[in-house]
C-alpha cells in the first residue's frame, strides 16, 4: 500500500499502549493502531518494550526479518536504521523489535530516551507496546509518553489494573515529574466487548467502565474472530480485510489524530433466525 | 443454542452490576492510599502490640493476630491476643 506521506516536519508524538493486566490485547492493539496511523499517511514506528518475550514481530508478521533490535541500539551495538524494519504492506510503517534473549534491565531510562528522541526526528507517531505488569519494562514504556492508550477488558481484574496504571501514568512519568508540563493524555480502549452479553447483564457496559476509570473513551473493540485470524497470519487486523474489529480500530485511530468520529459499537453479525434454530458452533 | 433450547433457558444472572459494585468499593480504598497497599502497616502494628504486651505478660510473636475486614460503610480491625495459660507460665 502506498500512502501519501506527510511532508511536514514530524509530529514526534509518543503513545504508550498499556494495561497492567496481561492478555487484554496490548500487542494486538499496538499493531492495529500503528498500522491504522500509517494507513492514514502518518510516519509511524511501533516499538516492542516486552524485552525477553518478544511478540510484536509475530503479530506484525516480520519475525523472520529481525536482525538487530531495540536493545542492540540502546547499547550501541547497532544503528537505529539497521534495527528498524520497514513494513512491506504500508510504506509509512516501521517496526522496532525487542530482544528475545536479554533482560528487562537492559532498558535504561537514558537509552530509551535517546532512541525515542532519534525517532521523534523522523516519525509522526511512536507507538510503544508495553509489557504487562507495572514493573521496570512497563515503566520504561510509559515514561516518555505524551499520550496513553489504556487497553481494558470489561472484566474486574482488568479494570482494577487499568486503574492502577492510570495512577502510575499521572505520577511516575516524565510529564508527571516535570513542573508545568501538561499531564499525559490518557484514554481507555475497551476491547473484547460483547454487546450480547452486555444486553443480558453478564458484562459491564462501556458506561460502567468509564464511570469507574473516569477517563475519556478512545474506542470500543468488539470481541471478534477477525483478531485471531489476523494474528495467525501476522497481519494487523486493520490490514486484514473488513471486520468489526478493524472498523473499531480505524475509528479509534481517527479520534487519536483529532478527527471527530461518532462512537459506534459495532458487533459481529448476529446469527440469523435459521442459525439460531438449527444450532451453530459454540 | 439449538432448536427448543430456549425452553430450558435460565433467567439471566445480572452479574455485571455485581462486578461494578465490587470494583467501585475496592478502588475507592485503593485510590485513597495512592497505590500503597492499605494493610502495609499491619505487620508493624502487630510487632508494636507484641512489644507493648511483653512488658507485662510473656507472649510469643505468634500470639497476636491482627485481622482487617474492609466494608462498604465501615472497616473493622480485629486484634486477638492469646495469653499464656496460668499452668504453662513458669514462675521466675
Amino acid at each position: 500500500m502506498t500512502t501519501e506521506p506527510k511532508k511536514n516536519p514530524p509530529l514526534g508524538r509518543v503513545i504508550v499502549i498499556t494495561s497492567g493486566k496481561g492478555g487484554v490485547g496490548k500487542t494486538t492493539s499496538s499493531a492495529a493502531i500503528s498500522a491504522a496511523l500509517a494507513k492514514q499517511g502518518f510516519r509511524t514506528v511501533v516499538i516492542d518494550f516486552d524485552v525477553g518475550l518478544r511478540n510484536l514481530d509475530m503479530t506484525m508478521g516480520c519475525e523472520r526479518r529481525v536482525v538487530f533490535d531495540f536493545i542492540n541500539v540502546i547499547q550501541g551495538d547497532a544503528k537505529l536504521k539497521q534495527a528498524l524494519i520497514k513494513d512491506k504492506r504500508v510504506d509509512t510503517l516501521s517496526i522496532l523489535p525487542t530482544s528475545q534473549t536479554r533482560d528487562k534491565d537492559a532498558l535504561t531510562k537514558e537509552g530509551v530516551e535517546k532512541v525515542l528522541n532519534e525517532l521523534k526526528a523522523e516519525f509522526d507517531y511512536i507507538v510503544c507496546d508495553s509489557p504487562a505488569g507495572i514493573e521496570h519494562g512497563a515503566q520504561m514504556a510509559m515514561h516518555f509518553a505524551d499520550e496513553a492508550v489504556v487497553v481494558t477488558n470489561p472484566e474486574v481484574s482488568s479494570v482494577r489494573d487499568s486503574d492502577r496504571v492510570l495512577g502510575l501514568l499521572s505520577s511516575q512519568t516524565k510529564r508527571a515529574e516535570t513542573e508545568g508540563a501538561e499531564p499525559i493524555k490518557a484514554q481507555v480502549l475497551i476491547t473484547r466487548y460483547d454487546q450480547e452479553r452486555v444486553d443480558r447483564g453478564e458484562m459491564m457496559t462501556v458506561d460502567d467502565v468509564l464511570e469507574i476509570l473516569a477517563v475519556p473513551l478512545l474506542g470500543v473493540v468488539p470481541e471478534s474472530k477477525a483478531i485471531l485470524k489476523a494474528s495467525n497470519v501476522g497481519t494487523p487486523v486493520v490490514l486484514d480485510g473488513p471486520s468489526a474489529a478493524a472498523q473499531a480500530y480505524e475509528d479509534a485511530v481517527s479520534r487519536l489524530t483529532g478527527t471527530q468520529v461518532e462512537m459506534r459499537i459495532v458487533g459481529e453479525r448476529r446469527p440469523g433466525l435459521f442459525q439460531r434454530l438449527f444450532g451453530r458452533a459454540s | 443454542m439449538s432448536l427448543f433450547s430456549f425452553v430450558r433457558k435460565q433467567r439471566p444472572s445480572q452479574t455485571a452490576q455485581t462486578a461494578k459494585d465490587r470494583l467501585q468499593i475496592l478502588l475507592a480504598h485503593e485510590r485513597s492510599t495512592s497505590g500503597v497497599a492499605e494493610a502495609d502497616y499491619l505487620p508493624m502494628l502487630q510487632r508494636d502490640i507484641v512489644a507493648a504486651i511483653r512488658k507485662h505478660v510473656p507472649i510469643g510473636e505468634k500470639d497476636v493476630e491482627v485481622r482487617m475486614e474492609r466494608g462498604d460503610q465501615m472497616s473493622s480491625l480485629e486484634i486477638n491476643i492469646e495469653l499464656p495459660q496460668a499452668s504453662s507460665s513458669q514462675a521466675g
